[in-house]
């Protein structure tokens, strides 16, 4: 063989993984450059009045985001209340039944969801909620953010109870165990893996979502536990102060936005582990 | 499984054989002491067990190759008690022609005192039974010392049909009763043979190691490799 | 005098329109191995499926004629009923991995919802374990998960979810074709073990084990029982063609 082509190809090759090594590095860069910026800028706004006072008025020293915090929290709760089960039981569903007009009329309905823009879905609880009930609230905030929850959990169910041997199911069916006690006593805990690290995926992903809360949470600038009432929100509270004109807001702006990201890696890292222990293997 | 049919059919197969030594006592001493009964016992009920037991074992032995392909020892086992399980039904068929003839002779007066016959029948009768041990035991040496021992059986078969070549040539009335002697010490020497081959068997069986036709000189040496 | 487990009357089985199951008449007697050999795809585990009313749970399946178990139809009774009568080994070991060792030995009760006294489960899971030959490499380790069991032991473990139920008969699907030969001799063993308490009806497209564990063998074509009898009896002088081109490895 030529020992000229040779070369070229061996040369061709190690070009390749040069170039695959060089873009993924490069592809990590905005992600590191975020969080330096973040930190450089936020770290030094930390403190724990910083998390646990609430927002004081312009010109005042001091104050807190800890409103913000408690309004997240409220609202991950109300999404996640139906968003949960009905996304478990939608997947539960759509692995059960590949065929059929209900399953695909479920799948196209999950996957137009999914390609929802955040600021559509806002205006649609806007109209469903926030009219009717005459006011912002949490719950419109909460039933937003868990309609955006919903496709991921559905998918991630799904995709988990895919790679589930039928061997498991059949298992507990020869054993004379009705349909539903199978699926609730077998199957499901043994995706509890997959599932949990979909749930948990979807809530880090609706913790920084904005564009929704305008129009239905709102914004409070008191701690509220009302779900009636509207309620302030980290996403929101970033927003307002970022967009605002005074320098101190500028300042709480940039620490709430290290919070932020810091619950979002945490979630993440929490679900590594998760996924890590609970995983069955099959 | 395998195990356990094996162990079925070589006890089946000591069933048989033993049946087979009470066959040719029975007809040597039918013969000696000139007992009627015992010789038709041999005849019409000794031999037809004899043959269902033959049966038996072959369909037994078919059945273990079909349904367990047994291997190396396994299978020179299973294929050994299938010649073994002929080899008796054969020496069989000798007793009953040793009892026929016995019958017709112990009617008639002694052509002469037996004394070769009956020598001939013990040295037969040890050959026999020392090839069933060296089964039963696994012994590859007392499987091979019963092939050696076929000479000396041989040798007296030809004792006895010069002795009664004579016997017959000097007086004419002894030819008949001369015949059947001859018969009877011929049916003493191929069961004196099929206790060699049966000895061969067992040697295959438990080492490996074919030493048919090959000569006595040859066999030993193969053994002692 | 032996008796009869399980007699189908001729029993057919569809996959929407494609008949996989034609017209199957037999008897399976009592505690005795009984096989049901045939080439891939002949048959012989939708047949057995229908012992278990497991055909009926996919879509479009459907089965015609009667299958009596002890003399009941077991069409006119509640499936999952006779699901715990009639107990299912399957090719790849499935024990339940969220489950430990001692639950899964009684995951038929504990999934039915059947009340069991802490000394009733320990007896049934002691018994069952040793039934499968397993309770002595395990009943240190019973409140562990099963997955660090090798494949012949988790195998052995279904074997002993299957006997807690205390069927009248057992079906094993070709329970040993993805284990290793040891696990497999192991629990060919077993089977000649088992068939003084239980009825088993094997699936296998292996000759050889048909052979070595049986005590009657069923040859399945094309959805047909070509053959019936005894396994000496099928291996030395068949009465059919085909079952002896089969045996002969012309095909299948």
């Amino acid at each position: 063989m030529d020992r000229e082509r040779v070369k070229l190809r061996i040369a061709k090759d190690s070009g390749f993984k040069v170039f695959v090594i060089v873009l993924s590095f490069l592809s990590m860069v905005p992600l590191f450059l975020i969080l330096f910026y973040i930190m450089r800028n936020g770290l030094s706004s930390l403190s724990w009045e910083f998390l646990t006072e609430l927002p004081k008025p312009v010109g005042e020293a001091g104050g807190g985001i800890a409103n913000a915090i408690v309004g997240s929290f409220l609202l991950v709760v109300i999404a996640s209340l139906p968003a949960i089960p009905m996304g478990i039981t939608a997947g539960v569903y759509l692995s059960e039944h590949k065929v059929g007009r209900l399953s695909y009329l479920l799948r196209l309905a999950v996957e137009v969801l999914q390609g929802t823009p955040s600021i559509v879905i806002g205006i649609i609880a806007y109209l469903w909620l926030v009219i009717s009930m005459g006011g912002f609230s949490a719950l419109s905030g909460g039933i937003a953010l868990g309609i955006m929850m919903l496709p991921v959990i559905t998918r991630a169910t799904e995709e988990t109870l895919k790679l589930i041997p039928d061997a498991l199911k059949e298992a507990s069916l020869a054993l004379g165990v009705p349909y539903y006690r199978t699926i609730l006593k077998v199957i499901l805990p043994a995706a509890f893996s997959g599932i949990a690290t979909g749930i948990l995926i979807s809530i880090a992903r609706i913790a920084g979502e904005t564009a929704p809360l305008l129009f239905t949470a709102f914004g409070n600038p008191f701690m509220n536990l009302n779900i009636i009432k509207p309620v302030n929100a980290l996403p929101l509270l970033i927003y307002n102060y970022a967009t605002s004109p005074y320098p101190e807001w500028h300042s709480i702006a940039w620490g709430a936005s290290c919070v932020l990201v810091g619950v979002v890696l945490l979630f993440n890292l929490v679900t590594r582990i998760i996924a890590r222990r609970w995983k069955v293997q099959f | 499984m395998l195990e356990e049919k094996l162990e079925e059919v070589k006890g089946k197969l000591l069933q048989s054989a033993s049946l087979v030594e009470r066959m040719i006592e029975k007809s040597i001493r039918g013969l000696t002491q000139r007992d009627e009964d015992i010789l038709v016992e041999v005849i019409e009920k000794d031999e037809p067990r004899e043959n269902e037991l033959e049966l038996e074992i072959e369909e037994t032995c078919i059945h273990v190759i079909a349904r367990y392909q047994p291997q190396a020892r396994d299978l020179r086992t299973i294929m050994m008690v299938s010649k073994m399980n002929n080899d008796l039904e054969r020496m069989g068929d000798e007793a009953v022609n040793i009892s026929e003839s016995a019958l017709f002779l112990i009617k008639k007066p002694e052509v002469k005192p037996l004394i070769d016959i009956p020598k001939m029948a013990e040295e037969t009768k040890r050959m026999l039974k020392d090839s069933l041990s060296s089964f039963i035991d696994e012994d590859p040496q007392l499987a091979m010392s019963v092939c050696e021992r076929d000479d000396i059986v041989d040798r007296l078969r030809d004792q006895i049909l010069g002795e009664l070549v004579t016997f017959m040539a000097s007086d004419p009335t002894t030819i008949e009763r001369s015949n059947h002697l001859i018969r009877i010490s011929r049916s003493l020497e191929r069961i004196a043979d099929l206790s060699t081959n049966i000895s061969e068997d067992v040697i295959y069986m438990i080492e490996g190691k074919m030493i048919k036709h090959g000569g006595f000189e040859n066999s030993k040496a193969a053994f002692e490799t | 005098m032996e008796s009869t487990v399980l007699k189908t009357k001729k029993l057919s089985a569809y996959f929407g329109d494609n008949r996989a199951v034609k017209d199957v008449t037999l008897s399976i007697p009592e505690k005795m191995v009984t096989t049901i050999m045939g080439p891939s795809g002949c048959g012989k585990t939708t047949l057995i499926r229908c012992f278990n009313r497991m055909h009926e749970l996919i879509p479009d399946a459907k089965v015609e004629g009667k299958v009596f178990l002890r003399e009941e139809d077991i069409y006119a009774i509640n499936p999952m009923i006779v699901r715990r009568r009639v107990g299912m080994v399957f090719q790849r070991p499935n024990p339940f991995p969220t489950m430990t060792i001692y639950d899964n030995v009684i995951a038929g009760y504990k999934l039915n919802g059947l009340e069991l006294s802490r000394t009733e489960s320990d007896r049934i899971v002691e018994e069952s374990l040793g039934k499968a030959a397993l309770w002595d490499e395990v009943k240190d380790h019973l409140r562990r998960k099963g997955t660090f069991l090798s494949g012949g032991q988790q195998q052995r473990l279904c074997i002993a979810r299957s006997l807690a139920m205390a069927p009248d008969l057992l079906l094993l699907d070709e329970p040993t074709s993805a284990l290793d030969p040891k696990a497999t001799a192991r629990i060919e063993k077993l089977m000649t073990e088992l068939k003084k308490n239980v009825t088993l009806i094997l699936v296998t497209h292996n000759i050889a084990q048909a052979g070595r564990v049986s005590d009657l063998t069923a040859f399945l074509y094309l959805g047909e029982l070509v053959e019936f009898g005894p396994t000496e009896q099928l291996h030395t002088a068949p009465r059919d063609k085909r079952t002896e081109e089969f045996l002969r490895g012309k095909f299948g």
